[in-house]
């Protein structure tokens, strides 16, 4: 007999319509149906959303942290990514 | 005051508050912290539902007893609830069968009760059947887990559904009351209600591989005010603030 | 790893903490650090859901339908936040099971107010009020705790929580504007939870020995003793507002230092609840292993199925 836990489940709701889907928590639930209607009756108790995503805890890769830096320190000098690197003469609108 | 209609109500609403209690016993013994939270969700809905119900009671009797005075100041008697709301909630299996027997009454029930020529019934059937829709999807959902998940849960539903099933007729129940307001139509017909709910189980069950009794034998007296032992348990509890305080505001 | 590098990462670890960026899941931090926060959040953790009992208790007898849903929706949330609060002890590495299990076999702890019965209705009131209260007054700063997911899930549980104190002194202001029984029935109330709710924020400072580590990681914000000063300066005003006394001959305003002084807490009684011997601690921890326990086919169950029916779509 399997005495084993409910997988975990990672819960993604969307507040309105027009938003995205955003992480608020996690929960137990033997199967993506449950986890569904679990995440309905644990994260939207007070209307918090119109629309539930849920992953298996496991299927999702995350960066490691100790290679944040070579992941994310590059962008920070490529600076023309940024409207506000580029000089708009006085008196030009809407651009 | 239209007596039959107030009746009927009472039978409506009682129904709501019974299985709300039995439903809200299980907060903070539920089989793991999620379904805890799952099942006070439905008894919440199913207290509401007393209340609107209970409350328009009030009203077409008349007679200034709101749905406290009613939910809370009746002689056991006078409670109107099918047999099936007040039995023990036994293990999770037989709660949420059940659970399901209900619903699977209560969607058809308010789904033509949206029809009636009672508009206020109409109004607060429409706004019940939203929610009892969830509840049946979610006692079905476990019922077929249960049916056929391990040999044990197969084994404690089908056990449940042995004891439960002889409870299920009365939900069909029908008087001089029903015939009455069908005739004014205010209710729908319960052999319709039933042919609905024969279709649920039938589908429900199949799927969960678990077998109707054969046993045909059949209780009723609930509509009527004839209930099982239980009931007194169930009001020496509900009852207890209001009548060892009585006329006092809370 | 070497010596020289976990000093380093310490050192990396504190400079963090100090320029307040949150510590995530999968960022270096000391044992020290997560065995602190696997400790504190799973007691926390535990005390939301044995805090159900002493209020379900109640449910099926609440003198009306409206105190009835709101205190059943009351103590739905608490399942709800023990739910967040044990999904922030996974993120740390603790499995839900095992952390349950500490509970059960009386490892771990939870607060000690929940070892106390709730007699009466008017119980309802003064666990909301001052439990309730002096919760939310711990919780708060923990909104701001070095470490993400415990943050966060203070943060939901905060604004969740808002209601729950408001529910609970509107019943003890109903009662003590109601009748002679209903009055003394409040009075009851206060006087058996004004003691332990005291209690709840642990003890002195100075026999408080993990504070001064768990400010300086930003965990805690306040020490016991100040959290403690600013439940009874908020609280004291609101009994007297509703006309209920305050259970401590020895209370008495000072305007020099602008806050109440109040008398000595009965510590042997606080150890003696912690450590196992409260009025209620068998009956609390006997429940929730029963509900464990009676529940473990049902979970079985549900997994059975999702593998016959994951079986059965692939094939």
């Amino acid at each position: 007999m399997t005495k084993k836990e409910w997988p975990l489940w990672e819960v993604f709701i969307r507040s309105k319509q027009g938003l995205n889907h955003k992480h608020v928590g996690s929960l137990r639930a033997a199967d993506e149906v449950m986890a569904i209607e679990n995440a309905r009756d644990v994260y939207t108790r007070r209307s918090e959303g119109v629309s539930i995503w849920v992953v298996e805890s496991k299927n999702i890769f995350a960066s490691d942290p100790s290679d944040a830096d070579a992941l994310f320190e590059p962008a920070n000098s490529k600076v023309y990514r940024h409207p506000t690197f580029y000089d708009v003469p006085d008196g030009i609108e809407h651009m | 005051m239209d007596k039959n209609l107030f009746e009927y109500l009472l039978r409506l609403g009682d129904d709501s508050l019974i299985l709300g209690h039995r439903l809200s016993e299980w907060c903070g013994h539920g089989p793991i912290l999620e379904e805890d939270i799952a099942l006070t969700n439905i008894a919440l809905d199913l207290i509401g539902q007393t209340n609107s119900i209970l409350e328009y009671a009030g009203k077409v009797e008349g007679a200034g007893r709101n749905a406290d005075s009613l939910a809370f100041l009746r002689f056991d008697k006078d409670y109107k609830n099918c047999l099936l709301v007040e039995q023990p909630n036994g293990d999770f299996g037989v709660t949420i069968l059940r659970q399901f027997f209900f619903d699977a009454y209560r969607v058809p029930l308010f789904t033509m009760l949206q029809n009636s020529s009672d508009e206020q019934l109409a109004a607060i059937a429409e706004k019940s059947l939203k929610e009892t829709r969830y509840h049946l999807k979610h006692s079905s959902e476990w019922v077929i887990r249960l049916g056929d998940g391990t040999d044990e849960s197969h084994a404690r539903i089908q056990s449940a559904l042995d004891d439960l099933w002889r409870y299920t007729d009365e939900l069909f129940f029908s008087d001089e009351t029903d015939a009455d307001l069908k005739a004014r139509n205010i209710i729908p017909d319960a052999a319709a209600v039933k042919t609905e709910w024969q279709k649920t189980v039938q589908a429900v069950l199949t799927e969960a591989t678990l077998s109707v009794p054969t046993n045909n034998w059949k209780f009723e007296g609930g509509r009527k005010g004839l209930h099982s032992e239980h009931l007194g348990y169930i009001l020496a509890e509900l009852q207890f603030m209001q009548r060892a305080y009585p006329n006092m505001e809370w | 790893m070497k010596e020289l590098d976990i000093t380093e990462l310490e050192r990396k670890f504190q400079e963090k903490i100090d320029n307040e960026i949150r510590i995530e899941p999968n960022d270096w931090m000391p044992d020290a650090y997560r065995k602190t926060l696997i400790r504190q959040i799973s007691q926390h953790a535990h005390s939301e859901v044995v805090g159900m009992l002493p209020e379900g208790n109640w449910i099926t007898r609440a003198p009306n339908l409206r105190r009835k849903a709101v205190l059943l929706a009351k103590v739905q949330d608490e399942a709800g936040h023990g739910l967040y609060l044990y999904s922030a002890v996974e993120t740390l590495g603790a499995d839900r099971e095992e952390t349950i299990d500490d509970l059960h076999t009386g490892k771990a702890k939870y607060s000690s107010i929940f070892n106390y019965p709730t007699l009466t209705w008017a119980d309802m009131g003064a666990i909301g009020w001052l439990v309730d209260g002096a919760a939310i007054m711990n919780q708060v700063p923990l909104c701001r705790c070095s470490y993400g997911p415990y943050a966060r899930a203070m943060v939901r549980v905060c604004k969740e929580e808002s209601f729950h104190q408001r529910q609970g002194f509107e019943i003890m202001t109903k009662l003590a504007q109601g009748t002679p029984e209903q009055k003394a029935m409040a009075q009851d109330a206060l006087n058996r939870f004004w003691w332990p709710a005291l209690m709840m924020f642990g003890p002195n400072d100075a026999d408080s020995p993990h504070t001064a580590q768990s400010m300086k990681w930003k965990i805690k914000r306040h020490t016991n003793d100040e959290l403690r000063q600013q439940f009874v300066d908020i609280t004291v005003p609101q009994a007297e507002m509703i006309g209920l006394t305050v259970p401590d001959p020895d209370l008495k305003w000072n305007a020099e230092t602008g806050h109440y002084e109040f008398g000595e807490i009965n510590w042997d009684e606080f150890w003696q609840v912690v450590s196992g011997n409260g009025p209620c601690n068998k009956d609390r921890v006997d429940a929730r292993r029963k509900a464990k326990e009676d529940g473990s086919w049902v979970r079985e169950a549900a997994n059975a199925y999702a593998e016959k029916r994951k079986a059965r779509k692939a094939s």
